[in-house]
């Protein structure tokens, strides 16, 4: 793939990013601040679900723990920006701390060549130790410089300020622009990832572990590369939703949220970005209506999502739909050769 | 002895190689040397060894004992990947390939390994078309017929521009004629580089061997033409006795 | 002498409950290759059965050792029949759907009962003491179910017809996947019994832990990784993950608290599969059940 190559591959992911920076804009005039201040949150959840689309649905790797880069990012964002008395590093710490334990996670079950099933149980099993583990952490005694890490209650989140200035705090409707632009930023660069040398190998090596050894790649490297990118990327998510809520809960470690995202992704699609994306924002407002009503628990649905796709729709919407569009254009363009074949002759 | 009458370079060797499961010895105590731009037919009957011997040189399997060198280097240890990083080609006995992937990007993931964009897009190109596969290269593998598959995965070896290539059963499931342009590309690979062919079809051996390895009972019986092992006695006791 | 003696009770304790959280779901690992991730809910269930008969007038052992074992085992069958048997094969798809069973398990008992229970009950048995130190009767009394079970599990294997076939499933999964037709009855009474296995420690905890509908996700942490450090034998394998992995709680639990118990658990955890990925029995007492 040489860079024309992989511009043309990409053109659907500029058509996706365009309609979202068309939103981003018009936005603000149509919604209301409410409306606007919880589709933040939505977005930061888009952000982790288009980091565990990256993983998972390219790189084949199964993280049922993706939430824990999520709440180690929002976490290191919150502790860091309390230290700091300013937002703009802590962003970077927060990346940099959710990469750096992905990374060394990564490390003993990549190259332990851990099997894929077991992967996933590890990486949840992670996340419920890092939920009971910050739970027990209520009290003076639990504190990292001078923020307290708060137990179950949490910590509130300092709000995003301007890069040049620590005392100019961004508001809701500002945090929503920055918000946006991260996941359509984030959307493009991982639609970038997936069509250069690397994300290619990635996806090869989904297919084929063996056969890209014996092409002599080896494959625990671009496991650990794509795993440690896809934390990254899930930590920004983190940030921006701890900025969208006002603070962070042991809570965001809990099986519920590790479910939800996985749940996005299947029911979006593996291999695709957008699709998870949009399913993300789907089920938020889903499960925000069936909030209003107490006859079915949200658990309750989503368990039933869940099964429904696995057992029906196990490829997930958006590959559902574009292989029901190849499959009606496919028999057209066969007829067309054809009929260019009889002039021909 | 054929050491000192062989000038040629040595690159492949394995000395008293053992691969034990269990109480099976599969492979034992093999001594085993392959000169550069040779070409070597491996044969023996089901459960000689010889393919756990392949799976031993490519990597896939790690020897209970004894060593494999590779042009000098030890590798008796070495991941797969790494073995393959030296330059050599490896075919599988059971098809290996990114099924979800196109038969273009099957074999550009190969090109693309050794070369920057630009030659990998070319390679891919000039290796499709050697390998006639222009008509399906969009085809996403999964969907191919198996002797199809098969030419991708050469594709793939080839298009490495490996200089030791390493083939278990590359002829299986092939019909007679993809058999006989299968063993064309292989004296076509040979002219660049050297070969390791594990197979059982004896016609296909006879249309490409030059030199021949029987392997039995997990060691090797004897080496020579495939015109004197086919008079050999005791070779065709053990194998072409109930098949040639 | 009688510190010692409290300290290696409560350290036997802890090993005891790991392989007692955990050998459920190692025998429906280690027979179907099937990672059961609504686990946690089935010892919810066990622990709400118990709640439920006793609040009905049943005697406390009849709910725990007969009730129990029995409602979640029925549940698991039933599990198997409608979900598990379509999945057969396919590891990652069976992980998901018994996640999505977890939650519609959390959502329904949430449904029914409530995101909390009023009703506690108190552990039976009373104290016994270690010279200057007491120690709960019901916790020996858990040590000593779980070697029972531990037995009846191993004869079970060892002298049954479905321990015959089990035993060739341990040691060779492709073959006696391959058997077919014969497999279907088996599998659905080996998840039978691991649920009922698993039902019957939720009911025996439910005096220890109380009951909610998330209970489970409190348990399944520790389980899965006594079961994928011990690897697929299923009793050898539990009782290894959890020696070893209860040991390392308890000490590091005794020396610097329970939150660092359990992040020590988990590092060598994790450590450990970084040296044997397949755990513990994929390497060593291959042989064994």
């Amino acid at each position: 793939m040489n860079g024309n190559d992989t511009l043309r591959a990409m053109k659907p992911v500029f058509v996706f990013a365009l309609i979202g920076v068309v939103f981003m804009f018009a936005a603000p005039y149509v919604l209301q601040l409410f409306t606007i201040i919880n589709l933040t949150t939505a977005i930061a959840l888009a952000v982790l679900a288009l980091s565990l689309a990256l993983v998972w649905g390219y790189g084949g790797i199964l993280c049922f723990g993706q939430v824990a880069f999520f709440g180690l990012g929002a976490y290191a964002y919150t502790i860091a920006a309390i230290n700091f008395g300013g937002s703009t590093w802590a962003i970077l710490v927060a990346v940099m701390v959710a990469s750096a334990f992905a990374a060394i996670l990564g490390y003993f079950v990549f190259f332990g060549r851990v099997s894929d099933v077991y992967l996933g149980v590890i990486t949840l099993t992670v996340t419920l130790i890092f939920f009971s583990l910050i739970r027990r952490t209520s009290g003076p005694d639990y504190k990292i410089g001078n923020a307290l890490i708060g137990g179950f209650n949490g910590v509130t989140s300092p709000p995003l300020n301007l890069p040049w200035d620590t005392s100019s705090f961004l508001f809701p409707e500002h945090v929503f622009y920055v918000a946006m632009a991260a996941l359509i930023l984030c959307y493009v660069f991982c639609g970038w990832l997936v069509n250069t040398r690397f994300g290619r190998v990635c996806a090869g090596i989904r297919e084929n572990e063996l056969r890209s050894e014996l092409l002599g790649y080896d494959s625990r490297l671009y496991k650990l590369g794509i795993f440690t990118i896809s934390a990254g990327i899930a930590a920004i998510g983190g940030v921006l939703f701890c900025n969208g809520v006002g603070r962070i809960t042991p809570d965001v470690f809990n099986l519920y949220n590790a479910a939800l995202t996985i749940i996005w992704v299947i029911v979006g699609g593996r291999g695709t970005l957008i699709g998870p994306i949009a399913a993300t924002f789907g089920l938020f407002y889903l499960t925000s209506a069936l909030g209003g009503q107490s006859v079915l628990n949200n658990n309750l649905v989503l368990g039933v999502i869940l099964i429904f796709f696995v057992l029906l729709v196990p490829k997930g919407v958006a590959p559902t739909i574009t292989d029901w569009f190849t499959k009606r254009r496919k028999p057209a363009r066969n007829s067309r050769r054809r009929r260019k074949q009889g002039r021909s002759t | 002895m054929s050491r000192k009458r062989d000038k040629r370079e040595v690159i492949v060797e394995t000395r008293n190689l053992a691969m034990h499961f269990g109480g099976v010895r599969a492979v034992d105590q093999v001594d085993f040397t392959l000169y550069d731009k040779e070409l070597r037919c491996l044969i023996g009957p089901n459960g000689a060894g010889k393919s756990t011997f392949f799976k031993c040189l490519t990597g896939q399997l790690s020897p209970t004992a004894g060593e494999v060198i590779i042009r000098g280097q030890d590798t008796t240890r070495a991941e797969t990947h790494e073995i393959a990083s030296l330059g050599v080609g490896i075919k599988t006995q059971v098809p290996n390939l990114f099924d979800g992937l196109s038969v273009d990007e099957n074999i550009w993931m190969s090109a693309r390994r050794w070369h920057n964009a630009k030659r990998a897009r070319s390679l891919t190109s000039e290796t499709i078309e050697r390998m006639n596969l222009g008509d399906i290269r969009r085809e996403i593998v999964g969907q191919l017929a198996h002797g199809q598959r098969q030419w991708v995965e050469l594709g793939m070896v080839v298009a490495a521009e490996p200089w030791l290539v390493l083939l278990d059963e590359p002829a299986a499931g092939m019909t007679h004629e993809e058999t006989a342009r299968t063993a064309d590309l292989i004296k076509e690979i040979n002219t660049q580089a050297a070969l390791i062919v594990v197979e059982h079809d004896m016609q296909f051996i006879r249309m490409i061997s030059q030199q021949v390895t029987v392997f039995h009972e997990g060691q090797i019986l004897m080496e020579d033409t495939m015109e004197a092992i086919s008079n050999d006695k005791r070779a065709r006791e053990v194998y072409l006795g109930n098949r040639a | 002498m009688d510190l010692v003696v409290a300290v290696l009770f409560q350290l036997v304790y802890g090993i005891a409950n790991l392989a007692l959280i955990s050998l459920g779901l190692a025998i429906i690992f280690g027979m179907m290759r099937v990672i059961n991730l609504a686990h946690g809910e089935f010892l919810m269930l066990g622990g709400y059965t118990v709640v439920v008969a006793t609040n009905a007038g049943v005697n406390i052992w009849i709910a725990m050792l007969i009730l129990a074992p029995l409602v979640v085992g029925l549940i698991g069958v039933i599990v198997e029949r409608l979900l598990i048997r379509w999945l057969y094969g396919r590891m990652v798809d069976t992980l998901l759907a018994t996640w999505g069973l977890s939650l519609l398990l959390i959502g329904l008992v949430t449904s029914i009962f409530g995101a909390s229970t009023g009703t506690t009950i108190s552990p039976p048995l009373g104290i016994i003491r270690i010279g200057d130190y007491s120690a709960s009767g019901y916790e020996l009394f858990l040590i000593g179910v779980t070697v029972v079970l531990f037995i009846a599990v191993w004869a079970t294997l060892k002298l049954t017809k479905l321990g015959l076939v089990a035993r060739g499933t341990m040691q060779n999964p492709e073959m006696s996947a391959a058997l077919g037709v014969s497999n279907t009855r088996i599998y659905m009474i080996t998840f039978g019994l691991g649920a009922a296995v698993t039902g019957l420690a939720g009911g025996l905890l439910a005096p220890v832990t109380g009951v909610l509908p998330t209970i489970g996700a409190t348990y399944i942490a520790k389980a899965f990784i006594t079961v994928i450090s011990g690897g697929a034998s299923i009793l050898a394998g539990t009782a290894a993950g959890s020696i070893l992995l209860g040991g390392v709680n308890g000490i590091f639990a005794f020396i610097t608290g329970p939150t660092i118990g359990e992040v020590a658990l988990l590092v060598s955890a994790i450590i450990l599969l970084r040296l044997l990925p397949r755990g513990i029995t994929g390497r060593f007492f291959r042989k064994s059940l």
